[in-house]
């Protein structure tokens, strides 16, 4: 399966009559977005706003991010099983807005939304405030149960992102890269004497504000299985959570997942990449043993030398993470987990919930307890109220001047488990 | 500026007053330097100078654990010295632990930074590294040199109050504190790198040690569960509605006790929770889900439990720290028994 991504690089965005992308800016038909928002009924009403990199800005309370891509050739369209029909992705070639996103707010769902300032020491832990956003700002229609209404803002951001993405079909990209992976077999005849290594990729699936969905699928109710590593860059995995906004994955991770595209990086030349097994973090202990089994035995059967695990959240998933490594590791496979700490304000506690000695090789986003004080903003899209209730926050956390006192845990993607940022954490 | 003040520790060994038959020598504290005190000295330079020595035989501490440790202090107090060194030690079990234990004590009760040097396999280095900096140290005295070297520039850094570096800059035993920054890759290259390292028998450096785990072992089965008094505690956040004290929907700083007496059943209209780890929507509808009120109602009516306890204790789970857990129960743990409670259920989410 071989996917070209044709990469247009977005410089900048601004509204404007026809959304289109022309010398490197996307511009954006705001009527024609709220419209297409607003068809569905249990959204009220939408504000649609501009968030640019280095502007004294603060959304909060994210749910997602999403890119917007668009599929150019090659069967399906982007989102599968979600927006689109459920064709397999992943072959062809997909255009992507580089450098732009959609960003998801409005009236706080539950807990677990998290926060994104463009400028300041908090810029520094969310990737999100180096693009420019198209920030949809929904209000749910009164009464709205929380299941329907994080489903109505989930299905808005991929909307327009979709919607965005559209505007770059017919765009010639600044640059294409080629991702190609090959069936198991030909792919060990093509590199005999490279390490053969996959992929296991664990997603959160708890319910409310913790799902993930893979060609529509909730991902709670899925076995562990294969998938192309291409797939994804066409929105095969959606999220659903942002729960401990920190270490969740957006749909923007999945899009971009970095252990994918580090592993490609050195495809054919130090390992030779043969595959890709998601699988799931139920709450039920028969669900994590039976998941990890299978994880567990979809390895041996791929007959991989090495694996990377990468772990969606903590606590609870931490016996999952666990468990793979643990299980794998006794299948004679070496495996390096990606996970993030929970250590304590001070860092003086234990960070995970769960240890095993087999888990020798730990890569870790940092500690998500560690406290940030973050400045007041020009202008806050979104609304401030729910940061003293939301993980990461407590009472006290909003300042009367508006500056906010919070754990890491409470910006949108800080500790990512995929790898996604160069923040780690060492111990003293 | 005056010179920083030093108390060191030694043993009656590297006192030069004897080996094992002396190892009962009662504390002893000396004006200036003893033995190794004169590298340390030398190592000080014009920064620092050892003001006086204490000498204890290994024995005689570790029998006379609390007596020694107290003598000792009142010795260090005297000098009102700004850094308090201990040993090194190297592989010597019993002098390690020594220089481990009236380190901290002296850190604890005199509130003044201290450090002390050992092998990593003294048992006093495992007792005691999260709780003072131990430089590492070969195993015999013929390391003293570099031992010194290590720790004399390292103990004015800490007199001083300079920022400490990690644990591999500056040779001491990591204490486990976790502490962030940004690295210069990010972290999927990182596990990429590392996983290329380990397919292909490289050293490799885990970002993450797996820690020593505190297993509890659960306490004898309860002899009369229908005459016993039973308390529920939680870490599902469960609260009355509203969350009254603002428990932290993660990273609890505190925990909550809430009157149930005569409450028979938890309703969508009086309790909820506070948790922000788990899908709160089947807590919220029932929070008995959680906190299981009306099964144990129901139980005390039928006989088959003496009575539930008057109050509940709750907390949020979700990324609260060890240490905060453990306090808050230490805490009510008093409480729950001085009320004579014989059993606790305690729920998780």
């Amino acid at each position: 399966m071989r996917l070209e991504l044709g990469n247009i690089l977005i410089k900048d965005v601004q509204f404007g009559d026809v959304t289109k992308v022309e010398n490197n800016t996307l511009f954006v038909n705001k009527e024609e977005l709220i419209n297409l928002i607003c068809e569905d009924e249990n959204i009220k009403s939408v504000e649609v706003e501009l968030a640019k990199p280095g502007e004294s800005t603060r959304i909060t309370p994210v749910k997602d991010v999403i890119e917007p891509r668009v599929k150019v050739e090659g069967p399906g369209g982007i989102f599968p099983g979600v927006l689109s029909k459920v064709d397999t992705v992943g072959s062809g070639k997909t255009h992507v807005l580089k450098g732009a996103a959609v960003v998801t707010t409005g009236k706080v769902v539950g807990f677990q939304e998290g926060i994104v300032d463009m400028t300041g020491p908090g810029a520094e832990y969310t990737p999100f405030s180096k693009l420019n956003n198209v920030v949809l700002v929904c209000q749910p229609k009164d009464g709205l149960k929380q299941h329907e209404h994080e489903k109505a803002l989930r299905m808005a951001g991929l909307k327009s992102a979709a919607y965005l993405g559209e505007a770059g079909k017919d765009v010639t990209p600044d640059e294409v890269k080629e991702y190609e992976s090959l069936p198991l077999l030909k792919s060990v005849e093509k590199y005999p004497n490279l390490p053969k290594v996959a992929y296991v990729q664990m997603l959160q699936s708890q319910g409310l504000l913790h799902d993930t969905y893979v060609y529509g699928v909730d991902a709670k109710q899925t076995l562990s299985t294969l998938i192309n590593p291409t797939e994804i860059m066409d929105g095969a995995i959606i999220s659903g959570n942002c729960v401990s906004a920190c270490d969740k994955n957006t749909t923007y991770h999945h899009l971009n997942n970095p252990i994918i595209h580090d592993l490609f990086e050195k495809h054919g030349k130090e390992v030779n990449f043969v595959g890709m097994i998601i699988t799931n973090e139920n709450v039920y202990l028969a669900d994590k043993e039976r998941s990890s089994n299978w994880a567990a035995k979809l390895s041996e059967y791929l007959g991989v030398d090495g694996v990377v695990i990468s772990q969606e959240g903590f606590g609870n998933p931490d016996t999952d993470l666990i468990m793979n490594c643990v299980k794998i590791e006794k299948k004679g496979i070496k495996t390096v987990i990606v996970t993030d700490e929970y250590a304590g304000r001070d860092g003086a506690s234990q960070s995970l919930a769960d240890a095993d000695s087999l888990a020798n090789a730990v890569v870790t986003g940092g500690n998500a307890n560690e406290v940030i004080e973050l400045p007041p903003m020009d202008k806050i899209i979104g609304y401030t109220q729910p940061v003293n209730s939301i993980a990461g926050g407590f009472d006290g956390s909003l300042k009367e001047d508006g500056s906010i006192v919070v754990e890491l845990q409470a910006i949108t993607g800080a500790t990512n488990e995929l790898g996604f940022n160069k923040l780690t954490a060492k111990g003293y | 500026m005056s010179k920083i003040k030093v108390v060191h520790y030694i043993n009656q060994f590297f006192a030069g007053i004897g080996g094992e038959e002396k190892a009962d020598y009662k504390p002893e504290v000396r004006e200036g330097i003893v033995g190794p005190g004169m590298e340390f000295n030398k190592r000080f330079g014009d920064e620092a100078e050892i003001v006086a020595t204490v000498i204890c035989g290994d024995s005689y501490f570790n029998e006379n654990l609390e007596e020694a440790q107290a003598e000792v202090i009142e010795m260090v107090k005297k000098y009102n010295p700004d850094i308090f060194v201990a040993g090194p030690a190297f592989n010597a079990g019993r002098y390690g632990v020594a220089c481990g234990t009236i380190a901290d004590a002296v850190q604890n009760e005199l509130g003044i930074p201290v450090l002390t040097g050992m092998y990593e396999e003294n048992p006093g280095a495992d007792m005691f590294k999260k709780s003072v900096y131990i430089i590492s140290t070969k195993n015999s005295a013929a390391g003293m040199r570099k031992a010194v070297k290590a720790m004399a520039p390292f103990a004015i850094k800490l007199a001083k109050g300079e920022e400490i570096g990690a644990p591999d800059e500056e040779g001491y035993f990591s204490r486990g504190i976790r502490k962030n920054y940004f690295a210069e890759k990010r972290g999927a290259a990182r596990a990429v790198d590392m996983l290329v390292k380990k397919l292909t028998g490289q050293d490799f450096t885990t970002e993450f040690p797996m820690p020593d785990f505190d297993r509890v072992d659960p306490n004898p089965a309860v002899k009369d569960i229908s005459k016993a008094k039973i308390a529920l505690v939680t870490s599902g956040g469960i609260v009355p509605k509203g969350n009254p004290d603002h428990i932290e929907s993660s990273s609890a700083s505190k925990y909550g006790k809430y009157d149930i007496d005569g409450v028979m059943d938890l309703t969508e209209e009086t309790y909820e929770t506070a948790h922000g780890g788990y899908d709160p929507t089947y807590a919220n509808n029932d929070s008995d889900r959680v906190l299981p009120v009306d099964v144990l109602r129901d139980m005390e009516k039928e006989g088959k439990i003496g009575e539930l306890y008057k109050y509940f204790y709750t907390t949020t789970g979700n990324g609260t720290a060890v240490a905060s857990s453990k306090a808050f129960a230490a805490e009510f743990a008093k409480e729950l028994v001085a009320d004579g409670v014989d059993a606790v259920i305690l729920t998780s989410t």
